[in-house]
């Protein structure tokens, strides 16, 4: 023990270590200082980036704007060698394609995040989640070349004249085509890239129901559908509605797939089984080969109501999510 | 006596003896098609996806062989695999350090008044429509230099990117334990130093992954490179990225839009590279992540 130095120099060597040079504090004050200003700055370049895109898109758009004004929204002539544009068809076109890819893609996402989260033994959801969230990994072009070469033709040659010959009275349902490029097909690609989206999403909605007010619905003798239906989907209710609603984004503004199976017509129609054009794929298809200023503003014009919506509906998801978060508030 | 229909049962009397309602079978019944729907969607979702890459896989196989994969136009797609690559990773090598910043100020900075503002904005820039990215990036560079080019959209490319590095990159911040922070405070450690030496390093592996999704996102973005980067020939590769670059999606693109037999082949043969590729960044991204979390949380 002699060896040792007695405890009270010790400890004073050890502070007068541990006390820091002038110069290195400097040091620290300033790297903490440059870090913080670093990361704030990325995080106002975001902001700014998407302020300067509305600002820019808007202003390019803003020759059709004050030529069209809101007339641009009912004028349904697209002609871009009379200097005529209106968007009507494709817009109609948009609203069609997305409302049948949530139609049909929310409540089949919705069955399977069921399925993964609360029927599925591990080992399978283990196996299923993954192959899912595969499907959004496919690159929308691919999807679109084969709706192009495999999808089109098959709907051409039994789906649409069985759909047409039993539901023919609804005009949405009109004659079949001898092409497969249809507003139907581009349709049914938004399901296939909107379903993964909504899938996952709502996978993890409810897997965060808490454990125990499920087994007290069971307990009280509900059946399983009866513990999903009066405990699970009304705890996220508002986490699903944001989940479609980012997949309604999605459908909304995918310009290439659909651009490859849509037909690429601006006609204003309801018919599904007839080619159309949405916002998107309009841009898409006529940007690279736009004919006058006026036409190159028109799209613009698109492009600008697109972000508008595109905005406004992943503000009103967060809004939702934020707003009527439940056990399962987490919109993502 | 369903549970969830309460406007028409009489009130609910707890010292009464409960009696069976003698509508189970079709209770169990409901729930039992439920519970084939749900099976069912599951089966159907997968069945999409085995058809789709069965489909690329049987068309894209017969036209990939070697000269097909080194030759430009028009044997070969080489320079389209070159340039992707070289755009994509221009666009990550900008977009990597800005999301990874911002993950860092979100996580370590921002307190609660400004976690939400910066994640809304980086919610809205997620799904913001690629086509307009496309369309701000043509407007700010193409318009005004009159000349396409890689670097044009690598940086539509980018600002995709940045959300998807940015988000991920903060979910593994957020795994690093509070205590090895706390640790580096107690010792005086300066903040910036524990943020830069043991924070971002125990996250590394998370980034990594972050990073490896978002590349697998943006190699099959089409409408930034319709719009910014389309008019390359594919003869040969294009090393400068202010030129216009040859790149797999607009290849593809422009391949569906001809009605060529031929061409077909082709845009099957570079679906397959770009989906084999894609899917074995999702895959090596799955399992880096599943070790470094397991690493982080022993």
């Amino acid at each position: 023990m002699s060896a040792t130095p007695p405890a009270g120099t010790a400890s004073l060597k050890l502070a007068r270590s541990n006390r820091q040079s002038p110069a290195r504090k400097r040091a620290d004050r300033f790297g903490d200082i440059a870090l913080f200003v670093i990361c704030a700055a990325a995080a106002v370049l975001a902001l700014l980036v998407l302020i300067l895109i509305a600002k820019e898109v808007i202003e390019g758009a803003q020759p059709a704007i004050s030529k069209f004004g809101l007339e641009f929204v009912t004028n349904s002539e697209w002609a871009p060698p009379l200097e005529q544009f209106g968007g009507k068809g494709v817009i109609l076109g948009t609203l069609i394609t997305s409302a049948m890819a949530l139609l049909i893609g929310g409540p089949v996402a919705i069955s399977i995040g069921i399925f993964l989260a609360l029927l599925a033994p591990t080992s399978v959801r283990n196996v299923i989640s993954p192959l899912v969230e595969m499907l959004a990994a496919i690159p929308s072009v691919i999807l679109g070349f084969w709706g192009l070469l495999i999808l089109g033709p098959v709907l051409v040659s039994t789906i649409e004249p069985f759909l047409h010959d039993t539901f023919g009275f609804i005009p949405l349902f009109g004659a079949p085509q001898t092409t497969g490029n249809s507003v139907f097909n581009a349709g049914l690609i938004l399901t296939i890239m909107v379903i993964p989206i909504i899938a996952s999403v709502s996978r993890d909605l409810f897997m965060a129901v808490p454990r125990d007010l499920q087994d007290g619905a069971a307990a009280l003798g509900s059946t399983r559908w009866e513990v999903i239906r009066g405990v699970v989907l009304p705890t996220t209710l508002s986490g699903m509605i944001a989940a479609c609603l980012l997949g309604l984004g999605r459908a909304l503004g995918e310009a290439i797939a659909v651009a490859q199976v849509i037909g690429g017509s601006t006609e204003s129609h309801l018919s599904l089984f007839k080619p159309g054009g949405t916002m998107a794929s309009l841009i898409a298809l006529q940007f690279p080969s736009a004919v006058s200023k006026l036409h190159t503003a028109s799209l613009y014009y698109l492009a600008a109501l697109l972000l508008v919506i595109g905005i406004a509906a992943n503000l009103l998801a967060s809004w939702v999510g934020q707003r009527f978060g439940g056990a399962g508030g987490v919109a993502r | 006596m369903s549970l969830f229909r309460r406007g028409d049962q009489p009130e609910f009397d707890p010292t009464q003896p409960l009696v069976a309602t003698g509508n189970l079978g079709r209770r169990h019944a409901v729930s039992r098609i439920i519970q084939f729907v749900a099976v069912a969607a599951a089966v159907a979702a997968v069945a999409v996806l085995v058809i789709v890459i069965w489909a690329v896989v049987s068309h894209g196989a017969k036209a990939i062989d070697w000269t097909f994969i080194t030759t430009g136009y028009p044997t070969g797609v080489g320079p389209y695999l070159v340039g992707t690559a070289e755009v994509v990773a221009i666009a990550t090598l900008m977009a990597m350090p800005i999301g990874v910043l911002i993950a860092l100020f979100l996580s370590e900075y921002a307190g609660r008044r400004w976690t939400r503002p910066v994640q809304l904005v980086l919610d809205v820039m997620n799904g913001l429509p690629s086509i307009i990215l496309a369309v701000f990036i043509y407007i700010l560079i193409v318009a005004s230099s009159k000349q396409q080019s890689g670097f044009a959209a690598a940086i539509a490319l980018a600002i995709i990117e940045v959300p998807l590095i940015a988000r991920g990159t903060q979910e593994v911040l957020r795994l690093v334990p509070e205590a090895q922070r706390e640790a580096a405070d107690a010792l005086g450690v300066a903040r910036w130093r524990s943020i830069l030496t043991i924070i971002l390093p125990a996250a590394s592996g998370g980034i990594v992954t972050a990073t490896l999704l978002s590349v697998a996102r943006a190699a099959g973005e089409t409408a930034p490179m319709l719009l910014l980067n389309s008019l390359a020939k594919g003869d040969a590769v294009q090393l400068n990225p202010f030129k216009e670059v040859p790149n797999v999606p607009v290849r593809i693109f422009q391949l569906s839009e001809e009605a060529n037999p031929e061409g077909f082949t082709e845009a099957w043969g570079l679906s397959l590279i770009l989906i084999a590729i894609i899917l074995a960044l999702g895959l090596s991204s799955r399992a880096l992540l599943n070790r470094s979390k397991r690493k982080m949380t022993r």
